[in-house]
């Protein structure tokens, strides 16, 4: 009854969203202003019934429902809760009815947080949303339905796949997909200011947060995924430019655009068709990347989907939301784009202009190293791969001069810059990132460890981006300044400012962890019996002994390892070869010893005789690697930061101030 | 400068960095294009001489042998027609079995077997990559012409939708 029940409500939410697609879009071309009123509580009964559908779904995981096909599919009564719960989204019925409710939420985040936009233009925003709803709600009812029932039931289910069974899944598929969902909700403003022919400063302001908040969450959805592939695949890689990771990452390099020429659209007016043409590309990369993902034309562990059918209806959605937009784009852009802002040719414009064609003309060469080998297969049948080596060609040389002009962009001034002043602005961050990365090569030299010229040029770049946020921190608050006034000068500055800080530093430690790690890794993969050492980037391994073990619903050989380094401490790791009971799969489990300056990584491979004496083994060092992480995380939180600034905040602080009544209500 | 002639100015500043992007793509798409092959083609001689190249199929069962310090492995990759011999230095991936689906990179060396630098088997139990199994279609279709039937090739390579995990990257 319950799985009836989800789809009863998803029935509803289509009707809801097609209300929700119509009413107000016509209400606010006619200013009918029943119909605009119409759009809020629309909104809230929508996210409210894919609620209740997900909720439905949970349910039947929960309860372990088999007569259910995508729960037979993807849980086993085995399962431990947390993933048979999180096994919601390890399909592809799950996965988009996901989708769907990331969107409702975000609409219905909209919905209660623009109260104080005119009125008709957040009914065209809700309605844009709407749209995309209908399509969705149309995928998930008649293409790809979670609910679909199993007669007879089955007795057990198939279980979910092993290499899914890690912490990492629970919260990757939401995070990535609140963030590729998320893009909608700048996508929606731009088609409504393209719509209404509000393309200004309001407008780049109100999809700023907004964007922001995507883009945060896109990041902590990547960082998730990277992780996962680095401690559950054990290949000791984190990043791999597989298909789905640069689905997920096109969206990411043209968000990042996006909220950089926002901000010369809110602050100076510029660039504002730009800015709606960056607004609708990021999302149609989302979308794309759903297709490339979701519909089985790609080769990967997210590939659920075999038939064709899903596949040509999420590429007719895309066609006809790419279509559709780019024609308004081109309609109505012209008229409203003229731009008054004018600026020299040395100011903070031109560094986020050229920080935009660099990070649009990044997306573009992983579009087209993504795309190229489906193209040639479905033209002339032959079947191409194109590997890291390429990805590294293009996208390298594009993005490392974007971090190079980080730091002058930022104490660049608005309008007009001299070149006098900022070289006496950024002289001693420039000498002292050149004077650091000399000192380490050359200490690197004396210890034996030799650094590669790539390496060098990206501890420079990270040493860079580090000390020009520094020395624009100094800019900012040390211009005739008595050491009393400093606290009152910090607290004085903006959240944005901080955030900007934060996500630029975050860049600068991520630079330097991936040189670090890439660039001075050891690995050593060789075979080992009972009692014999190995060695690995200064470390030694002794394997110790091998024994049987058992997880709720796996058996496991597990071998232990004594690490140590010359003469100091030493301690003890347990890589596991795991076979899962369900599907018989095996999967090896590597150890990992996180450290602040180093991963140590154990994982076995394959036993060479019958009684499991002698094994091959993956060793390895990799300095640094958590400050990857790191790195990452503190450009996700500067998006955070950024979002608690005032010039987001008032708006809300003031629509309090005059309703003071129940959101619910839906007062326009 | 006036304001037409900065704006020329951009333009052509525009047009300079689109050229060396698609320089710069089309350079690195040149040389990092893998095509793929399967025994059969292999056999045939399609093969460019000395090129790195893909090879699918299956895992030939009774093939796989190890040698030396236990890390070198040979073992045979077929299409059920024909059956090229590789060889392999490193780990192998967790779902690599004798009688199912793999894809191997790497270039033929002189004696005939193919030198393996990455080995890539399936994620998941119920998948093939789609290039073994298009390979092992059109070996089973026509096995001395290149082309089968364009449409089931299509199909094949949809309905196998399978996850590829990489093993040894060296």
């Amino acid at each position: 009854m319950i799985a009836e029940l989800g789809v009863f409500a998803l029935v509803l939410a289509l009707v809801t969203a097609v209300l929700l697609a119509v009413l107000p879009l016509a209400g606010a071309h006619w200013g009918l202003a029943g119909w605009v009123r119409l759009a809020r509580p629309a909104a809230f009964l929508l996210c409210a019934l894919c609620v209740l559908s997900s909720a439905s779904l949970f349910w039947c995981f929960w309860r372990g429902d088999f007569s259910v096909l995508y729960v037979a599919a993807n849980s086993h009564s085995d399962l431990p809760m947390a993933y048979k719960l999180a096994a919601f989204w390890g399909g592809h019925e799950g996965s988009m009815l996901l989708w769907q409710l990331m969107l409702s939420g975000w609409t219905l985040a909209v919905a209660w947080r623009s109260r104080d936009l005119p009125p008709a233009f957040v009914a065209r925003v809700l309605a844009v949303l709407g749209w995309i709803s209908v399509g969705l709600l149309l995928f998930l009812l008649f293409l790809s339905n979670p609910f679909a029932r199993l007669i007879p039931a089955a007795a057990q289910g198939k279980d979910l796949n092993p290499l899914l069974q890690d912490p990492g899944m629970v919260l990757h598929p939401p995070l990535l997909y609140m963030g590729y969902v998320g893009f909608a909700v700048p996508f929606a403003f731009a088609l409504a200011a393209l719509i209404s022919g509000e393309l200004g400063a309001a407008w780049a302001r109100w999809s700023r947060s907004w964007t922001l908040a995507a883009w945060g969450f896109l990041t902590l959805g990547i960082l998730l995924g990277s992780a996962w592939a680095y401690y559950v695949l054990g290949w000791g890689g984190w990043w791999f430019w597989d298909p789905v990771e640069n689905a997920s990452f096109m969206p990411w390099l043209v968000g990042t655009a996006l909220l950089h020429s926002l901000i010369v659209t809110d602050q100076r007016g510029a660039f504002r068709s730009w800015s709606a043409l960056l607004a609708i590309c990021a999302f149609s990369l989302s979308l794309l990347g759903t297709f490339l993902v979701r519909s089985g034309v790609l080769t990967s562990v997210h590939a659920f989907a075999v038939d064709p059918g899903r596949g040509l209806f999420i590429l007719c959605f895309i066609v006809a939301v790419v279509g559709a937009s780019l024609w308004l784009f081109a309609w109505r852009a012209p008229e409203l784009g003229r731009c008054s802002g004018e600026f020299a040719m040395l100011s903070r414009e031109t560094f986020l202009l050229i920080n935009n064609v660099l990070f649009t003309a990044a997306a573009l060469a992983v579009l087209i190293g993504t795309l190229y080998p489906l193209a040639l297969d479905v033209l002339s049948g032959e079947k191409i791969s194109v590997g890291p080596p390429y990805f590294q060609a293009v996208f390298l040389p594009l993005v490392l001069p974007a971090l190079a002009l980080m730091g002058v962009g930022t104490v660049a001034r608005w309008k007009s810059s001299l070149v006098g002043e900022l070289w006496r602005r950024l002289r001693v961050a420039l000498v002292l990132s050149l004077a650091c990365s000399a000192v380490l090569a050359l200490a690197g030299g004396w210890m034996g460890v030799r650094l590669s010229p790539a390496t060098l040029l990206g501890l420079a770049l990270g040493l860079w981006c580090l000390l020009s946020t520094l020395a624009h921190i100094w800019q900012r608050l040390g211009q005739g300044l008595e050491i009393g006034h400093l606290g009152q000068r910090l607290s004085r500055q903006p959240w944005g400012w901080w955030g900007m800080l934060m996500a630029h530093a975050g860049a600068g430690v991520f630079v330097l962890a991936v040189s670090l790690a890439d660039g001075l890794e050891s690995r050593h993969e060789t075979t080992l019996a009972q009692g014999e050492t190995a060695e690995a980037g200064g470390y030694r391994f002794r394997f110790d002994s091998l024994g049987p073990t058992a997880g709720p619903n796996y058996d496991a050989q597990r071998a232990q390892f004594t690490v140590s380094r010359a003469g100091l401490d030493s301690w003890s790791m347990f890589p596991e070869k795991r076979v899962y009971r369900a599907q018989g799969m095996a999967l090896s489990q590597a150890a990992i010893d996180s450290g602040w300056t180093r991963d140590v990584f154990v994982a076995l491979g394959d036993p060479l005789d019958d009684q499991g004496l002698r094994w091959t083994v993956r060793l390895q060092v990799k300095p640094f690697m958590d400050w990857v992480w790191i790195g990452t995380l503190m450009m996700a939180l500067g998006a955070g930061l950024s979002l608690m600034d005032r010039r987001f905040r008032t708006a809300k602080q003031r629509a309090h101030r005059q309703s003071g009544a129940p959101a619910l209500q839906g007062a326009v | 400068m006036k304001p037409r002639q900065r704006r020329l100015l951009w333009v052509l500043a525009g047009l300079a960095l689109v050229a060396a992007a698609v320089t710069l793509v089309l350079r690195a798409l040149n040389s990092n294009v893998m095509f793929f092959y399967s025994p059969s083609q292999v056999h045939a001689g399609e093969v460019p001489h000395g090129a790195a190249f893909r090879l699918g199929g299956l895992v030939e069962p009774g093939s796989l042998q190890r040698s030396g310090d236990g890390m070198l492995l040979r073992f045979a990759v077929t299409d059920e027609v024909r059956s090229v011999p590789v060889q392999y230095r490193g780990l192998l991936p967790d779902l690599f079995r004798e009688g199912k689906g793999v894809v191997v990179s790497g270039r033929m060396q002189a004696d005939g077997a193919f030198q393996a630098s990455e080995v890539l088997a399936k994620h998941d139990e119920n998948y093939m990559p789609p290039e073994a199994a298009h390979a092992l279609k059109n070996a089973a279709g026509k096995p001395s012409e290149k082309s089968a039937d364009d449409a089931t090739v299509r199909e094949a390579g949809q309905d196998s939708a399978g996850a590829v995990s990489s093993g040894g990257r060296t």
